[in-house]
């Protein structure tokens, strides 16, 4: 199954939009990678990194970030991993995105590519009207 | 070219060095960054120059380039900001070009790998109000005074610092397309680059330390870049 990696610059709301995909999603593997150095808010790159190799099972890795240092350390973490493992950056919303890619890879025979393409859908929604 | 083991000891030595000034000056760093960012540049290059110090003060047996390499990671290891891949990420792919130590076309071929990486991450150009202010005028003005007026390396750096320091003045009066910054829109006009800035304080640092190790005078009221002669251009 496509696994799914949530960059926040807050630990707290990269847990939170995980968990909130999680009981969207069902039994898709949602990784959460937030804070920086300390716990204070930012980006890692080495814990994006780690999450992307937990959430990959051989099928690749989408990746949802904030913003930011969110969208650079991100990159760097998959030119790390390029060798072994298939992850992308949705440009997509975070948590709307989260969403769209956990409902999409739990529901089984997708791609990394598919379950991208519904995360970034999620740029489209609108919320009223 | 002095050995190998006196390059990867004046390569430590400038890890040294920036890593003073950058600690000496993180109160100014924050200062800048309060105005159009965040506040916590300061903090952030201090605490990843500390690490970098940390991590290769054993490297004395290293390469030139495995010791560069070890500063990008410790950056990107220890930065929580957009200064960690920016810095990091940009030092530890430039570091590459120094496998055969550190001749003239090698540091050209570094600073070329390092602008264009921070460019590429960044998605910043010149105009924009950030780093690439200051480093596009110091690799150009570093490059020329090599390969066109026969400089040698000490002088073509010291004209390449002064060209990155009025690169940081001329982050001043422009409006912030790129960063935290952007999010001010005109009033992030009037304030100084913080990333320019710590980009010209790590410029100047290896400008010293190149100094020492070449035994070379430093004259840094050089104007850059050469101005072509007039006569010649007839």
């Amino acid at each position: 199954m496509v696994g799914i990696v949530v960059v926040s610059h807050s630990e707290r709301a990269a847990d939170g939009v995980a968990e909130v995909a999680t009981e969207m999603g069902g039994d898709a593997g949602i990784v959460p990678a937030g804070g920086g150095p300390d716990g204070g808010i930012g980006t890692l790159a080495p814990d994006i990194e780690a999450a992307i190799r937990e959430a990959d099972d051989g099928d690749g890795v989408v990746v949802l970030v904030d913003l930011g240092s969110a969208v650079m350390n991100a990159e760097i973490a998959i030119e790390a991993v390029e060798d072994e493992t298939d992850a992308r950056i949705a440009d997509a919303p975070l948590l709307e995105g989260a969403l769209n890619a956990a409902v999409a890879a739990a529901s089984g025979d997708t791609t990394v590519e598919t379950v991208l393409e519904k995360a970034e859908e999620a740029r489209e929604y609108r919320k009223l009207d | 070219m002095v050995d190998e083991h006196e390059q990867t000891a004046a390569v430590l030595d400038a890890v040294d060095a920036i890593a003073d000034r950058i600690d000496a000056e993180t109160d100014h760093l924050t200062d800048l960054d309060s105005a159009v960012g965040d506040a916590d540049h300061g903090a952030n290059m201090s605490r990843g120059f500390a690490a970098a110090r940390d991590q290769t003060e054993d490297m004395d047996d290293a390469t030139p380039a495995d010791v560069v390499k070890t500063v990008g990671t410790a950056l990107i290891s220890e930065v929580g900001g957009a200064s960690g891949p920016l810095y990091g990420g940009s030092i530890m792919k430039a570091s590459a070009a120094l496998a055969e130590g550190l001749t003239e076309e090698a540091t050209i071929e570094f600073a070329e790998t390092y602008l264009e990486t921070v460019q590429d991450r960044g998605d910043a150009r010149p105009g924009d109000k950030t780093m690439v202010d200051a480093l596009v005028p110091a690799v150009h003005t570093y490059r020329k005074s090599i390969e066109e007026d026969d400089l040698p390396p000490l002088t073509a750096l010291s004209k390449a610092v002064d060209a990155a320091e009025r690169g940081v003045n001329y982050t001043v009066p422009l409006r912030a397309r790129k960063g935290r910054a952007s999010y001010l829109g005109w009033r992030s006009v009037g304030h100084q680059d913080p990333g320019a800035t710590s980009t010209l304080y790590i410029l100047e640092e290896l400008l010293d330390v190149a100094a020492e190790h070449l035994d070379g005078e430093v004259d840094r009221d050089a104007t850059s870049p050469t101005i072509p002669d007039e006569d010649l251009e007839e």
